[in-house]
Formats: structure tokens, C-alpha cells, sequence
């Protein structure tokens, strides 16, 4: 292992990190309000590592939505990463079977976005850089998992700090992410109405899924654009 | 353990291999690359978006007075300005705030 490309990786990473961090803590602090010890907190953190992914998760869990619905949105919410695995491949291929099983386990929104930068500069794309970038951002999220937990624990009352309005205002920041896709208006309005009604009329957690399906029904319906789909703009800079 | 938690502990290990499962999934289907019909694409491509707002719309409508003021105060400076999702939660929690401990 080249001990100066792990570090250039690491020095690479810890920007990320610190901007991540606020999200690990609030990730630990509402996933323990919504029914999680603080064991299952960071065991999630430490196996799912997707952090948008998670915040669903949790709240999906909390409403009690079917497990298989809760899978198959977290499932969906890092879809993305499909696209960035074929993306990387020319970069990574050189890696060995072990090494690419790590790459992809930590293969991350900026992770991506530094690996293709990396890539196009002509730069080698070494498993030590690889690795220490990677590894700069995962612990420290495992910790400020633990720590937000420990603190949501302390928490009595949840409203009274302000803290049941983060997870609805951080998804809909999610939402304003996608807004440059093809039909992004009608499939939010479609949703949105359709998971209020199934909220009025069914209710929870069946608006989940009802909402859901209405949204993807219509964006399969409506006559293709042929646009190529735009990347989601806030979840990679976040999650 | 009992059942019930042991049935978030598998929830947490499924929830982690459909993730890998995405990280993965690219790298094996770029070898085989076939076309995605244009529908199944545009599908894929909302279920973010359509998923997200689910969660998003019955909290402004259900969620009371404060709550909805705050989304929407937040929403629409973020909007404005062009705001990360960090700063848009800090001006969304103040907000809340203001109206829970000040205002009502």
C-alpha cells in the first residue's frame, strides 16, 4: 500500500467529512426518536452508509410502513448509484475483486464525484487514494452517528428543541434537489396530492406508497422527452 | 432479543445490501449493457422525486400551524437564494422556534 496516496486521499476526503458531520449527528439524533436504540443507530450507519437513504429509512420505520416498502424506497433513493459504479468502472477496473468490494461499499455522492474528477484529469486512481478518501468520511460518520444518538437520547420532548420539523424540511430539500428532471412538477404535484388523499382516506402508512406509485405511474405514461435525465443536484452534494 | 427488534435488525441488514446492491449494480450491468425502454427509464427516474414528496406533503398539510409556516419559510428563502439543504434545516428549525417559544 503507497502510504502518500492513502494521505493525499484522506487530505482529500476531510473536507467532505465536515460537511457531512452535522447530517451524521442529526441522522443519530432523529433515528433514536423514531424507535431506534442507539445500537441500531450506528449499525445502520456503519452497513447502509447512504446517508439521504437512511433519513427515509428512519421516518418510513417510525410511520410503520411495511419492511418490504422500506427496503424498496431505500432501494430507490440510491438508485443513483448505479450510475455512478458504471460511471467509475474505466477507473477501477485494475482493482482487485477484495479491493473493488470496498470501493463500492464506500462509493458515496462525493466519493463518485472525486473518482471521476480524478479519472478525467488523467490522474491514477489508486486503491491507497481511493481508500483514504473513503475512509476520512466513514468513520467520522459512524461517530457523529453515535454522538447524535446519544444526545437525541437525553432529548424529552422532541418538539420543544424543534426537532420534528427537520426530517419533513430535509426531505423536501431532497425534493428540490431532482427539480431539474423531466417532469419534476407534475410528478410532485401528482404525488402530492395522492399521499395527502391516501393519508386522508386510507391512511398512514399506505400514503407512502400510494403517493408514491401515482407519481412513477404518471412519469410512465406521459410521452418520453428523450432528454437524457439529469442528475440529482442536492442529494450529491448532501447525502 | 425479542422478535420485534430482531425485525429491525434484519430491516437495517436488507436496507444495506439494496444499497450495495445500487453501488454495485452499474459496474456489472455496464459489461452487458443493454437499452432501458424509454417508460421503465422515466419511471426510475421519478421514484426519487415522487417517493420524497410523499413525505413531504402530508407533514405541511397534518402537521399544524407551525410546522407548515416553517416548511414554507424555509422553502421559499431557500428557493430564493439558492440555498444548501443545511442552511435551509438552520432557517426552518429558527423559524419553528420563534413560533413555538415566542410567538404561540
Amino acid at each position: 500500500m503507497r502510504k502518500d496516496e492513502f494521505w493525499e486521499g484522506v487530505r482529500g476526503g476531510f473536507p467532505i467529512m465536515l460537511a457531512a458531520s452535522p447530517f451524521g449527528a442529526l441522522f443519530g439524533a432523529l433515528a433514536v426518536d423514531n424507535g431506534f436504540t442507539i445500537a441500531d443507530t450506528v449499525f445502520m450507519s456503519a452497513t447502509v452508509y447512504a446517508g439521504a437513504s437512511q433519513m427515509v429509512g428512519i421516518e418510513l420505520f417510525g410511520n410503520h410502513v411495511q419492511p418490504w416498502l422500506v427496503v424498496l424506497s431505500v432501494f430507490a433513493v440510491n438508485f443513483r448509484h448505479v450510475l455512478y459504479s458504471a460511471s467509475i468502472a474505466k477507473y477501477i477496473r485494475h482493482f482487485t475483486p477484495i479491493q473493488k468490494f470496498f470501493a463500492f461499499f464506500l462509493l458515496v455522492d462525493p466519493q463518485y464525484a472525486e473518482t471521476e474528477k480524478r479519472g478525467e484529469r488523467g490522474l491514477p486512481v489508486t486503491f491507497p487514494w481511493y481508500l483514504g478518501f473513503g475512509l476520512v468520511i466513514y468513520f467520522p460518520w459512524i461517530f457523529n452517528t453515535l454522538l447524535g444518538a446519544i444526545f437525541g437520547q437525553m432529548i424529552g420532548d422532541p418538539k420543544a428543541i424543534g426537532l420534528d420539523v427537520l426530517l419533513p424540511i430535509y426531505f423536501l430539500g431532497l425534493v428540490m434537489g431532482f427539480r431539474k428532471r423531466d417532469r419534476f412538477l407534475p410528478i410532485v404535484a401528482v404525488s402530492a396530492v395522492a399521499s395527502v388523499a391516501g393519508m386522508h382516506f386510507v391512511g398512514s402508512p399506505w400514503h407512502v406508497s400510494i403517493g408514491a406509485l401515482a407519481g412513477v405511474l404518471l412519469a410512465a405514461c406521459l410521452p418520453p422527452t428523450g432528454a437524457v435525465a439529469a442528475p440529482p443536484v442536492a442529494i450529491e452534494k448532501e447525502a | 432479543m425479542d422478535p420485534q427488534h430482531l425485525n429491525l435488525i434484519y430491516l437495517i441488514i436488507a436496507a444495506a445490501v439494496a444499497t450495495f446492491v445500487t453501488r454495485i449494480g452499474g459496474y456489472v450491468l455496464i459489461t452487458q449493457m443493454k437499452q432501458i425502454p424509454p417508460r421503465l427509464e422515466a419511471a426510475l427516474n421519478a421514484v426519487p422525486a415522487a417517493v420524497l414528496t410523499t413525505l413531504v406533503a402530508p407533514a405541511f398539510v397534518y402537521g399544524g400551524f407551525d410546522v407548515a409556516v416553517s416548511m414554507f419559510v424555509a422553502f421559499a428563502i431557500a428557493l430564493g437564494l439558492n440555498l444548501s439543504t443545511l442552511r435551509m434545516l438552520v432557517i426552518g428549525w429558527v423559524v419553528v422556534m420563534l413560533l413555538r417559544h415566542l410567538v404561540l
